[in-house]
């Protein structure tokens, strides 16, 4: 039996794969296909301090292998949050990861601070990468000192594992990997969507009502797999792969290429039990292959 | 109700127009219950241009050949390569999904309303609001009447009135301009078809005080509820149209409409 399990921090997975924020709402939604539990880990839905409606329909178009989102973080808050969904949320018997967004520097610490309570969330996703807001998300993401000042801040006020979500749509991924890691963050997950746009050309108008929106999907993944590469060969602290992960192969990818874990995301969509698949299918892998862990392969192409 | 994720079968595909054709499924296990106005999200295979799965509201269920089916129209490249399945074919849907239509109650006197491919629904609707004891009447607009699927079936539930722009079969002009309508009394309204259609059934039924709920078509992404891209924004904000809808009652749509 090949051993799965991975560590973020001080933070034990049982394995190597979790659900993407956004793309599992707070877990209940898929209740019906997979056992939650199975999972290395579960992002839940971007929360901000005040509740917020997001951005008007039309907020999705289909591309090619892919798809635009501009939902603009819709959710009803930390207050709503701590009150009706972490009850649900803590009786999962898997790491329980918010995704947290903020307008401001100050934003951001106080929703750290307000989950650094909830003894069933042992770690936050520090989003820094949300191309559909006016303020915050990736204006965060995309400058080297806006970035450093919001990490360090939270990491003030946060003591359990701190995973800083980056954006891809920089010049220089490692940059930003090497300022979160020089900040204190536990890992990096990346990519969130690359910022893109569609027309219909019928109606001579933008798919989406902000025109533009995150693109996901396998369209994404070469770029993804290439950035995570260039980022875990930046720092030492364990990198999360992201982006376009629609099967086993995929995240084996990502691992090879220096990923400690992966995030399947848009997949679920189509497929809401890709996830467990991708789990079963890295197991597969390496009894067939004859390694003892998934450590054994992780980075396996960064080596020599 | 729990959802299923499921290879159907293909028992029979049949064109009825151009652009219209009628897909029915069935289970090797005994089909869920399905409401009136539910929906289901099939994955068109082999179609590398349709990444995301195609929303297909159910047209009708039937019980005993243990099936359901849908009523299609040649969209894009989903829909078509959806054409061209064949008897024995797997179709894979993740089902069913979305909320249902309120019946009606016994005696009470009923209007389906529905334009282009928004017919689908209202078969079924139709004859769950014929066995609820309520008496069934449709409303279709087309364009002309050569986009006029056939609809022995809706026949067999009720009156069934038609309106195509050109005039060419029914009456003359749009849906509205039906005059069952506006003349007749009606204790329930339903509409599925394009917005704007939808919005002047809407409008009628908030001036005349009926009960009229319509069901959307929202581009959506996953159809459970996580994506969060198919919202419609209502009186409490925004809803998903997967999982809140797809049906709605017109008072809790924020619909710019004069009542």
């Amino acid at each position: 039996m090949a051993d799965l399990r991975i560590k973020i921090g001080s933070l034990l997975f049982k394995n190597p794969v979790m659900m993407a924020s956004g793309t599992c709402g707070y877990g209940s939604e898929f209740d019906d296909f997979i056992d939650i539990e199975q999972l290395g880990g579960i992002i839940v839905k971007g929360t901000t301090l005040e509740p917020r409606e997001g951005n008007p329909y039309p907020r999705m178009a289909e591309t090619a292998s892919g798809m635009l989102n501009a939902v603009g973080l819709q959710n009803k808050g930390i207050d709503y949050f701590v009150k009706n969904i972490y009850p649900h949320l803590s009786q999962y018997g898997t790491n329980v990861i918010v995704n947290i967004n903020g307008n401001t520097v100050e934003e951001y610490a106080e929703l750290a601070g307000r989950l650094t309570d909830l003894t069933a969330i042992p770690a936050i996703e520090l989003n820094i990468s949300c191309p559909n807001v006016k303020r915050g998300g990736m204006i965060f993401g995309t400058n080297p000192d806006a970035a450093r000042e919001v990490i360090a801040s939270v990491r003030k006020v946060y003591h359990k594992t701190l995973i800083v979500k980056l954006s891809p749509n920089v010049t220089d991924i490692s940059e930003f990997a090497r300022i979160s890691a020089g900040e204190g963050a536990d890992a990096v997950s990346l990519i969130n969507t690359l910022v893109g746009m569609a027309i219909d050309t019928k109606t001579m108008k933008p798919r989406l009502s902000t025109i533009t929106g995150g693109l996901s999907g396998p369209a994404i993944k070469p770029v993804a797999l290439r950035m995570v590469w260039q980022a875990a060969k930046a720092v030492t602290i364990p990198v999360i792969g992201i982006g376009g992960i629609m099967n086993a192969e995929d995240a084996l990818e990502f691992i090879m290429a220096g990923a400690i874990g992966v995030q399947v995301g848009t997949a679920s969509f189509i497929e809401p039990r890709t996830a467990i698949n991708v789990i079963s299918g890295i197991k597969s892998f390496l009894e067939a292959g004859g390694f003892a862990s998934v450590s054994e392969i992780t980075g396996i192409i960064n080596r020599n | 109700m729990k959802k299923r994720i499921e290879d159907l079968t293909v028992t029979e595909n049949r064109r009825l127009t151009d652009s219209f054709f009628v897909l029915k499924v069935t289970s090797s296990l005994t089909l869920p219950e399905i409401l009136p106005g539910q929906f289901v999200q099939v994955l068109v295979a082999d179609s590398p241009s349709t990444f995301l799965r195609r929303p297909l509201s159910v047209h009708d269920v039937n019980v005993t050949e243990n099936t359901v089916s849908f009523l299609i129209q040649v969209a894009g490249k989903g829909t078509e390569r959806l054409s061209r399945l064949t008897q024995g074919e797997k179709l894979n849907m993740i089902y069913p999904l979305g909320n249902s239509f309120t019946l009606p109650h016994k005696g009470e006197k009923v209007l389906l309303t529905g334009g282009g491919c928004g017919m689908a629904p209202l078969l079924y609707l139709g004859r769950m609001t014929k066995e609820a004891g309520a008496e069934v009447n449709f409303a279709f607009g087309f364009r002309n009447r050569l986009r006029i699927p056939e609809h022995k079936e809706f026949k067999k539930l009720g009156i069934v009135h038609l309106a195509t722009e050109d005039g060419s079969e029914g009456c003359k002009g749009l849906l509205t301009d039906i005059p069952a309508l506006r003349e007749e009394k009606w204790d329930r309204v339903y509409s599925c078809g394009p917005e704007l259609m939808m919005k002047a059934v809407a409008a009628e039924c908030l001036r005349r005080e009926i009960f009229c709920e319509v069901s959307l078509e929202n581009l959506m992404a996953c159809g459970i509820g996580a994506c969060l891209c198919c919202v419609v924004s209502t009186i409490s904000g925004n809803m998903c149209t997967c999982t809140d809808g797809p049906v709605f009652n017109v008072r809790n749509l924020k619909w710019q409409i004069s009542g």
